[in-house]
């Protein structure tokens, strides 16, 4: 079974400081943490897809206008409070599997070493109707 | 996944453009010609590592491929009865093995033909890379796919309709003419550096199954630095690859982070690369006329000749982007020679440069990265900090956010020095926005 693990970034949850303004060692470990997840679950075989987005500063909002021009707004957004900021797609046998993945995402290190205790939204990605018997 | 041994893969990657030249000048239909050339690329790459390569292996691909073109054209014949197209491209020596006549001179052209026609000026740059891979580099759909990380599906589409847009633009199998000549062969030397460059912004960090498009793309160049070895920009383009290639084992540290040109371990770079580069552009430039790729290879040359970082001639790479200037119109120029003015004349003059970027530069992740880094030189560390974060936060690049990310939070970190309370993840005040670490992309 498929699942997307999303990382959704909430300015009015988070109880850190943002990436940019931790010491370097701190940013250093964060990295080498995400690293040797990512090349554990390929290993594993679980693998399936894992994307970062770039900050909301470069996005854009499109919805079509009633037949006519779409209107485009552009970032940055002062209003929005969460952005989706990356995610993992993996393939594992069970929804446990999933959430224990989440979980070690969840706890990536942050300031101090301490974890970041992130929300990871689990999803099932829908499949293919079973097979008819 | 097993892979044929080497020398398999790349006997058929030199093939591949030649039995596609034949077969498309024989049939005259490229489209086909290059489809069947894949099939027997894959039939090749399972069988011959298998039963051995064959005595003949350009007459075999030929012969398999062109077997292909038959039957593929069969099928249409029984499908929709015969079309007009059909009849006259049945081969009668279908089944013979095309004469050692095919000489060398044919296809030694056919491989620049085909490079010209992959490169066409109707097809996007995707899509003439792509299309480039496959036709000219004899890579597998598959392969280019994994390398551009998208499905292969996908790739399998781009690149059948590049070729839907090579035939409805008409454009013949032949070489251009006089006329056409610089700017057609502008158009391939570009595509080959965009490979280039795909494969060297990629190659940060342990990219998993990436093909290695850098080593592609130079063994490309070479292919036609070989068949035009005259061409000044030909040449410089192969240099350019060469000396900046060179330069990769060391772009990486152990962690997978970026290590900037000035402090990159200079034992590290591959010096036969570096003298072949210096080689290359040392005998081109002479010759002139010089271009864009020439006056860049001898950027990258200045720097890798530097025995450190301190010893590098900024007035000669800064002379040189003045040379660029006027020659090349590409914004990101600018930015080059702003550092080097920097470099020469100090970080004021280098800024200053910079105080009225062209628009195309305004919000582009690197202007604020070059400021920043001008910034620090001029010991605003502030306005440094500052700068690198904005970058940091416009750069779509994960290793490029990192350093970015990393070079700010140390100049905060000596800021804090000062002090020294060791508490806090340094210049919390001014935290504007907050944001996470994406990290999520396997580097």
């Amino acid at each position: 079974m498929k699942y997307m693990l999303l990382m959704q970034f909430s300015q009015e949850n988070a109880d850190f400081p943002g990436l940019d303004q931790w010491k370097p060692e701190e940013i250093q470990a964060h990295v080498r943490f995400m690293q040797r997840t990512n090349a554990d679950l390929a290993a594993a075989g679980e693998l399936v897809d894992a994307q970062g987005l770039a900050m909301p500063e470069t996005a854009r909002i499109v919805r079509s206008h009633g037949g006519g021009a779409p209107v485009v707004t552009e970032g940055p957004f002062p209003e929005s409070k969460e952005w989706v900021a990356g995610w993992w797609i993996v393939d594992c046998d069970t929804e446990r599997r999933a959430i224990e993945i989440a979980a070690a995402v969840s706890a990536a290190p942050g300031p101090g070493g301490r974890p970041l205790d992130m929300p990871i939204e689990v999803r099932q990605i829908m499949a293919a109707p079973p097979a008819e018997l | 996944m097993t892979s044929p041994a080497p020398s398999v893969e790349d006997l058929l990657r030199k093939l591949a453009p030649q039995v596609v030249g034949v077969l498309t000048r024989r049939y005259g239909d490229f489209a086909a010609a290059e489809d069947a050339v894949q099939e027997a690329l894959l039939d090749a790459v399972t069988q011959w590592p298998a039963e051995g390569a064959p005595r003949n292996p350009r007459g075999w691909l030929i012969q398999v491929a062109g077997r292909r073109m038959t039957e593929q054209v069969r099928s249409e014949q029984a499908r929709r009865r015969r079309e007009e197209l059909v009849a006259g491209s049945v081969p009668e020596d279908r089944r013979c093995v095309p004469g050692a006549d095919a000489g060398d001179e044919g296809s030694r052209d056919d491989t620049l033909t085909l490079l010209f026609l992959c490169c066409h000026p109707v097809l996007s740059p995707a899509s003439a890379i792509a299309l480039t891979l496959r036709s000219v580099g004899g890579l597998t759909t598959g392969e280019i796919a994994r390398a551009f990380l998208v499905p292969e599906a996908t790739m399998g589409q781009r690149i059948s309709r590049a070729k839907q847009r090579i035939k409805a633009s008409g454009a013949p199998f032949r070489m251009p003419g006089a006329a056409q000549w610089p700017a057609r062969l502008d158009a391939v030397l570009h595509v080959l550096y965009l490979i280039f460059n795909e494969g060297y912004a990629g190659s940060a960090g342990p990219e998993l199954r990436r093909v290695e498009l850098s080593r592609e793309a130079i063994r490309l160049t070479r292919a036609v630095h070989a068949l035009l070895p005259h061409d000044g920009e030909v040449a410089g383009l192969l240099a350019l690859m060469l000396l900046t290639e060179a330069r990769g084992p060391a772009r990486t540290g152990p962690d997978g982070e970026l290590v900037p040109l000035a402090q990159q371990d200079r034992g590290r770079w591959d010096a036969a690369a570096i003298a072949e580069g210096i080689a290359l552009i040392t005998a081109a430039l002479p010759r002139g006329p010089v271009g864009p790729y020439q006056v860049q290879a001898a950027i990258a040359a200045v720097h890798d000749e530097a025995a450190s970082a301190a010893e590098t001639d900024w007035p000669q790479i800064l002379a040189l982007y003045g040379v660029l200037a006027r020659i090349s119109e590409n914004p990101l120029i600018t930015l080059n020679r702003a550092v080097a003015t920097a470099m020469v004349h100090g970080p004021a003059a280098g800024l200053a440069l910079l105080a009225d970027p062209p628009p195309m530069l305004a919000g582009h992740y690197r202007l604020y990265a070059v400021r920043a880094h001008l910034h620090e030189l001029a010991g605003d560390h502030e306005a440094a900090i500052a700068d690198y974060r904005t970058a940091a936060r416009r750069t779509a690049s994960l290793p490029e956010r990192h350093h970015l990310s990393l070079r700010a939070a140390r100049l905060a970190a000596t800021a804090d020095a000062g002090a020294e309370a060791g508490t806090g993840a340094g210049a919390d005040t001014g935290a504007e926005r907050k944001g996470p670490c994406a990290s999520s992309r396997p580097e």
